[in-house]
């Protein structure tokens, strides 16, 4: 690192602040209820190593809102965590959090971080001095360290840093701003911190620090222990001796593990210990990845299938190539899991929204998730995080009542808003569940026909389809525009956002028991098994996960109900037919259902069976989306190149039903 | 020959485009694009057909790996199409970040038409393919239509 990379760093910095600051809410909306030592440990550890980064890479707004919360904790710590307001301190460190997000972003989008903290800052030193005056009147312990007087005492501090830490100057300054932060007069040598030459007086001599504080000696043991790549430092009272340090403050004698690892350079002040084994990457280097996967993909079926290789006896090419084939797919495998991403996080800071528009809204609602541990593509990941907001906004601002109107229409008065993501075959299930009012479906169809968006009579509309009204943009039947919603912003983003990703939303409702929003997300994007089935000149590829069966129809199968509908009996059960060259308006010369194949095809629990001129292999696929100047086509999902060069349309089976 | 000529990738000579115009004909008549659109020209190759299209949007092709739309000009004119031959061009334009290919009878050249040459269209709306037509270019050789692309393609 002897060349000072700033960009590289800020990557790595804003990088690491968003995985604490994820930690960090997880932990606070876990304390709300009550918060435990472990709780106050992890979040004091937190807010200390932002604190020490901030500092390090000059973001002062950041470091002292993250110091104002490291004080409160560091209290509460202290106090063994006393009976108190957990939701007044969530309140505080939940809007310190915001601040440093928000400054994050900035620095992110490479603007400059100019927030003020003060403010922040200010409101929390507030609350711990109304803390601590309380604690101080029935506490005697609390008086022990009063009579210090006003000037305090005075000690000589040493630091010395790890050999080799870089940028000695700028971790010398941090130190001694984080102790004048904390009310200590401090004095240093080299006194010019800020002259690069500062750098080598402190490898070869330390850094000498002159402190006055009226905060005990174990308060400054444990403040300068905290120091980031330091190796050891010496502490000692200047002038007037004091009594030996270990005796009057256990804990100076014995500092909490945790800050000892500070010190220590194997651990790196971000990482919790035991995650040595994981590494992070880029992801556009994951995405490259994947790209060439594809090619490899593509390119393994055009040497295999080479029309030069046809009519040529070549057994163990054959083998050769059925192995090559095996070992792309494996690499493909793990290819492929790398980039998965449990939904752990994204469904976690759902809590936080349910938290504040329940205080807001004065609503009683309890969030619960289940299948958390279901996995989605990383690229995917990133586009469900705002439609499942929109929809638990909506949910909540629409759906579950007040506590009085619950108690009333005989229901518990806390609201539930369930959260549930499994696997469905290719796909992830996400369904956002709530037992509120649900919705009005008259409602929906007199603002639909006052849009203009009706073309048959209200009573034409099935409920799915009334329902999907509300995702059209502008769409609100909320009278009043609240903080929330109201706006008719906010549904649309969900089915633009799912759409980009090829997903899809489903909504059910009952009046008065609630409502279900069902987000149906492809598990990737990328490369899927497909079968090749042709149909007229062309061949079009089959998900091979939503085949369930192909066979040869007999004639006598197949019958017409009165509407003309086209059917078949297979083992006793009745299924529609989907005839694929009338569905795409394709021609063919395979009209006759003796000459073709049927093949039966499932989405979700519905079964059809799909009716095509030949099967012709099992194939991978890269799935490529169509070109956005063609607007997507019912029943077709991407395309896809074959080895040949041409081009193959994808079969999306979800659009042969409703 | 005229094909041989149109196959080279104009890209390269981005810098100089002003009052170039690409000229192709179709129906028999002459067009013009302006070059800066004209992402390269291709032979016609074999066109996937899309489901749920407008009959001018033939489908699409595998342009090394990328996928793109293709549409007939004559068809969006609503002239009868005619079988391709060895003439055939699909003309590729990179509009506003589409890249969409134009089914064309014939490229002829690249033509410098400056200013002082080119004229509005007569506002009398008399036939369907007038709409897209943005301006009329006079030539050597006679008169070039020049199309409007956004109208053409939306």
């Amino acid at each position: 690192m002897s060349e000072f990379d700033r960009e590289s760093m800020l990557e790595m910095f804003t990088f690491e602040m968003n995985q604490l600051l994820e930690s960090l809410e997880e932990n606070v909306l876990r304390g709300e209820s009550g918060y435990s030592m472990e709780n106050i440990n992890e979040i004091f550890r937190v807010m200390h190593t932002i604190k020490g980064s901030a500092a390090m890479m000059m973001f002062p707004n950041i470091s002292t809102a993250a110091h104002g919360i490291e004080d409160l904790f560091f209290y509460l710590r202290e106090r063994n965590a006393p009976d108190m307001d957990y939701s007044r301190i969530t309140d505080l460190v939940l809007e310190s959090m915001d601040f440093i997000k928000g400054e994050i972003a900035k620095i992110e989008s490479g603007a400059p971080s100019d927030g003020d903290s003060a403010e922040y800052v200010s409101r929390i030193r507030a609350y711990l001095q109304s803390l601590k005056e309380r604690a101080a009147a029935p506490e005697p312990e609390a008086a022990v360290e009063a009579p210090r007087g006003a000037d305090g005492d005075t000690f000589a501090a040493r630091i010395i840093y790890e050999d080799g830490t870089e940028m000695l100057n700028v971790r010398a300054f941090a130190a001694a701003h984080n102790l004048r932060q904390r009310g200590m007069t401090v004095s240093h040598e080299p006194s010019d911190l800020i002259d690069e030459a500062a750098s080598d007086y402190i490898a070869e001599n330390g850094l000498r620090l002159i402190i006055t504080t009226d905060q005990g000696v174990g308060a400054l043991r444990d403040m300068l222990s905290e120091t980031i790549y330091m190796k050891e430092f010496t502490l000692e009272p200047a002038e007037t001796p004091a009594p030996k340090t270990s005796a009057e403050d256990p804990k100076a004698a014995a500092p909490e593990p945790s800050e000892k690892a500070a010190a220590h350079p194997a651990a790196r002040p971000a990482r919790p210990a035991g995650q040595q084994s994981v590494i992070s990457v880029n992801v556009s280097k994951l995405d490259e990845l994947l790209k060439l996967m594809g090619e490899l993909v593509i390119s393994e079926a055009m040497v295999t299938q080479n029309p030069e290789l046809e009519n040529l006896e070549l057994d163990s090419f054959h083998k050769e190539t059925r192995q090559l084939r095996k070992i792309i797919k494996d690499i493909q495998d793990a290819v492929m899991s790398m980039r998965m991403v449990p939904l752990a996080t994204t469904f976690f800071k759902m809590h936080r929204i349910v938290r504040d528009m329940c205080k807001q809204l004065g609503k009683d609602i309890r969030l619960d998730v289940i299948g958390d541990e279901t996995e989605v593509d990383k690229n995917i990941i990133e586009h469900i995080s705002d439609p499942l907001m929109h929809i638990i906004r909506n949910s909540i601002d629409h759906g579950i009542e007040t506590p009085d109107a619950r108690v009333l229409g005989g229901k518990p008065e806390t609201g539930v808003v369930q959260l549930e993501a499994r696997n469905s075959g290719s796909d992830v299930l996400i369904t956002v569940r709530d037992d509120g009012a649900g919705l009005d479906r008259a409602k929906i169809l007199k603002k639909a026909r006052s849009a203009g968006l009706l073309t048959k009579p209200d009573e034409d509309y099935a409920d799915r389809e009334a329902f999907q009204f509300i995702f059209m943009p502008g769409f609100s039947t909320n009278d009043q525009v609240t903080e929330f919603s109201g706006r008719g912003v906010g549904m649309d983003v969900v089915s633009k956002n799912l759409e980009k990703v090829g997903g899809s939303v489903l909504v059910e409702s009952a009046a008065g028991e609630g409502s279900t929003f069902t987000l149906k997300i492809p598990l990737t994007l990328a490369i899927i098994e497909g079968m090749m089935i042709k149909m007229g000149g062309g061949k079009y590829i089959l998900p091979i996960i939503s085949i369930k069966d192909s066979f040869k129809p007999r004639r006598g199968d197949v019958f017409r109900d009165p509407s003309g509908n086209e059917m078949i009996t297979v083992r006793g059960e009745v299924y529609n037919i989907v005839r694929l060259y009338e569905f795409f308006g394709l021609p063919t010369r395979v009209t006759e259902v003796e000459d073709g194949i049927m093949i039966m095809v499932e989405n979700g629990d519905e079964t059809v069976c799909a009716f095509a001129d030949e099967l012709v292999g099992e194939q991978q696929v890269v799935v490529k989306s169509l070109p956005k100047y063609i607007k997507k086509p019912r029943g077709i999902s991407g395309c896809t190149l074959l080895g040949n060069g041409d081009i193959s349309l994808i079969i999306d089976v979800a659009g042969f039903f409703g | 020959m005229a094909t041989e000529s149109a196959l080279i990738d104009i890209q390269e000579e981005e810098d100089s485009t002003k009052d170039l115009y690409l000229t192709f004909r179709i129906a028999g008549a002459d067009y013009a694009v302006e070059v800066g659109y004209i992402k390269e020209i291709i032979t016609i190759c074999p066109v996937t057909v899309v489901p749920e299209t407008p009959p001018f949007i033939k489908g699409i092709i595998n342009l090394r790996g990328d996928i793109v739309p293709v549409i007939s000009v004559r068809a969006r004119f609503g002239q009868p199409e005619i079988p391709y031959d060895d003439a055939t061009c699909i003309v590729v334009l990179d509009f506003d970040d589409y890249i969409i290919g134009l089914i064309v009878d014939k490229v002829k050249g690249v033509a410098t038409i400056g200013e002082e040459n080119i004229s509005a269209p007569p506002s009398a709306k008399l036939s369907f393919a007038n709409e897209f037509i943005k301006n009329i270019g006079r030539a050597k050789e006679g008169v070039t239509l020049m199309l409007d692309i956004y109208k053409l393609l939306f």
